[in-house]
């Protein structure tokens, strides 16, 4: 059994609560054993960084330097905010001695960049994909929108993952579980973000035109790797169609959720229970 | 846009030399006093850089909500005009960025703009220049997002909303969406905190501006 260290990240303990059940029973399916970075604290996400530099590296450092002491070499970070939050960290620290100093001091703690931060879908690619011929039980008969947005690939400079306009991962993955997914130029498109509450009106404004263009594509799903893209297309749906005019249907998944599912896993283990919009597994997959 | 910018000023060609930006130097090509040398200083960004060919401001998802698009904001800060680098730092547009990082991922010349945004939002609140209707939303939501961390370590979806509520004074917002989130076992009536609240506590005071 591969043991690898897990920075859940707060959206994962609360809105999100769907995307850590679903990496969770994805990893115990798969045979991976996720062990969460000790006494981990909020990576300080839009604010921080809006607000503080200081603050907004120190935090991420924070849980980089407890997963070094616990002897973690190889995080597993699902939401894509704190992902890139704590890629960042990394990188400008250690571009910048005095600056590592300083945040060190700040925090208490010795850093290293010995730390591999792994997104979702790296975290897929590794451990789960060459297993998905073997485990995908029920396969998806239908088009799917892969939908990156922008923290899992921006700044291409520090992330070094996939391509930053038209990334082919999540639909690499997603063909291996049957589905189809669709050609469309909003893969990496802005969903609005943190605007959710302070604007939420542009949110729905964003985050409308992604849900329209992936439905008019035909697609049956959006599959997502980010809990700040989910809850906006998600969660902010009626916000969503008041501005399209429109009644609109398809659901979003996590890409942990598509590959529960298409492994047999129900609606509680999937965490598909707690989808805002109806997640209609008898209309997704191949039947 | 209120003031004139000639958009044919000639950029010095020693700016267009596609070199990594330095941290920690000021621009030749600034005075020491302006923001566009501040930025240079403190965070690398040089925006001497920028030779305005508006892929920034094309690709930018929020360019047609802002007062100034991104490349606007580049060339202001290359005027070096004092009452530019004032309209910058009230600008509704250093709030309505959303760090998606569009405009670096296309710019041939790498002038990281969402850096620059960070800065020029921070340097906005240090002088108390924030946008008025921007601090009731945007910085208002923010500021919440940071008063739970110090206190609890971790972000709380109730603490957050009720701090933001009072912060901004929409007290009726989002009200449908809670007993939904709640139903579907998404908001915690019970804060998760860290155990080590004294190294937060240490964290925020160490990097307080």
């Amino acid at each position: 059994m591969n043991k690898l260290g897990f920075y859940p990240g707060c959206s994962l303990e609360g809105t999100s609560r769907e995307y850590a059940e679903s990496v969770l029973a994805t990893a115990e399916l798969f045979g991976v054993e996720l062990a969460q970075v000790p006494d981990w604290n909020c990576c300080g996400a839009t604010a921080a960084h809006n607000l503080n530099r200081a603050l907004s590296l120190a935090l991420p450092a924070r849980i980089l330097a407890k997963a070094l002491d616990a002897g973690m070499k190889e995080i597993v970070v699902p939401c894509a905010a704190c992902y890139n939050r704590l890629s960042v960290t990394q990188h400008e620290l250690f571009l910048d001695e005095k600056l590592r100093r300083e945040t060190e001091e700040a925090v208490g703690l010795p850093l290293s960049d010995k730390v591999e931060i792994l997104n979702v879908v790296q975290f897929v690619e590794r451990y789960i994909e060459g297993q998905l011929p073997e485990k995908v039980t029920q396969p998806f008969g239908s088009d799917v929108a892969c939908y990156y947005g922008c923290l899992l690939v921006r700044p291409h400079d520090v992330l070094q993952f996939d391509r930053q306009e038209d990334p082919q991962a999540m639909d690499r993955v997603m063909r291996l579980l049957g589905a189809n997914p669709i050609d469309w130029p909003f893969k990496t498109e802005c969903c609005g973000a943190s605007l959710s509450i302070g604007r939420t009106e542009l949110v729905a404004k964003l985050s409308g035109r992604i849900v329209r263009e992936a439905e008019e594509r035909g697609a049956g799903a959006i599959i997502v790797g980010c809990p700040m893209c989910h809850s906006n297309l998600d969660m902010r749906r009626p916000q969503i169609n008041k501005y399209l005019g429109a009644r609109s249907k398809i659901p979003t998944l996590y890409l942990t959720q598509a590959i529960a599912l298409a492994c047999g896993l129900d609606k509680k283990q999937s965490g598909t229970r707690r989808n805002f919009v109806k997640v209609d597994w008898n209309a997704l997959r191949n039947s | 846009m209120s003031r004139n910018i000639n958009p044919h000023a000639t950029v010095d060609p020693e700016c267009l030399t596609p070199a990594p930006e330095p941290h920690g130097r000021h621009s030749a090509h600034f005075s020491a006093s302006s923001l566009a040398s501040q930025a240079s200083a403190t965070v690398g960004v040089d925006s001497a850089r920028c030779y305005q060919c508006g892929k920034c401001s094309a690709g930018c998802p929020l360019a047609d909500e802002m007062d100034f698009t991104s490349s606007a904001v580049l060339r202001m800060l290359q005027t070096e005009d004092p009452a530019a680098d004032r309209e910058l730092l009230t600008s509704q547009t250093i709030w309505l960025c959303a760090s998606c990082e569009m405009c670096i991922s296309r710019c041939p010349m790498q002038v990281d703009i969402p850096k620059l945004m960070d800065f020029l939002r921070q340097r906005s609140l240090y002088e108390g220049l924030a946008n008025r209707d921007a601090r009731r939303n945007i910085v208002a939501f923010h500021r919440s997002f940071l008063d739970v961390i110090r206190l609890t370590g971790r972000s709380y979806e109730i603490g957050l909303v009720v701090d933001y509520k009072v912060r901004s004074g929409k007290l009726l917002q989002d009200l449908t969406v809670a007993p939904a989130m709640f139903l579907k076992g998404k908001l915690a009536l019970i804060p998760e905190m860290v155990r080590d609240r004294r190294g937060i506590k240490r964290i925020f005071k160490k990097t307080d501006e």
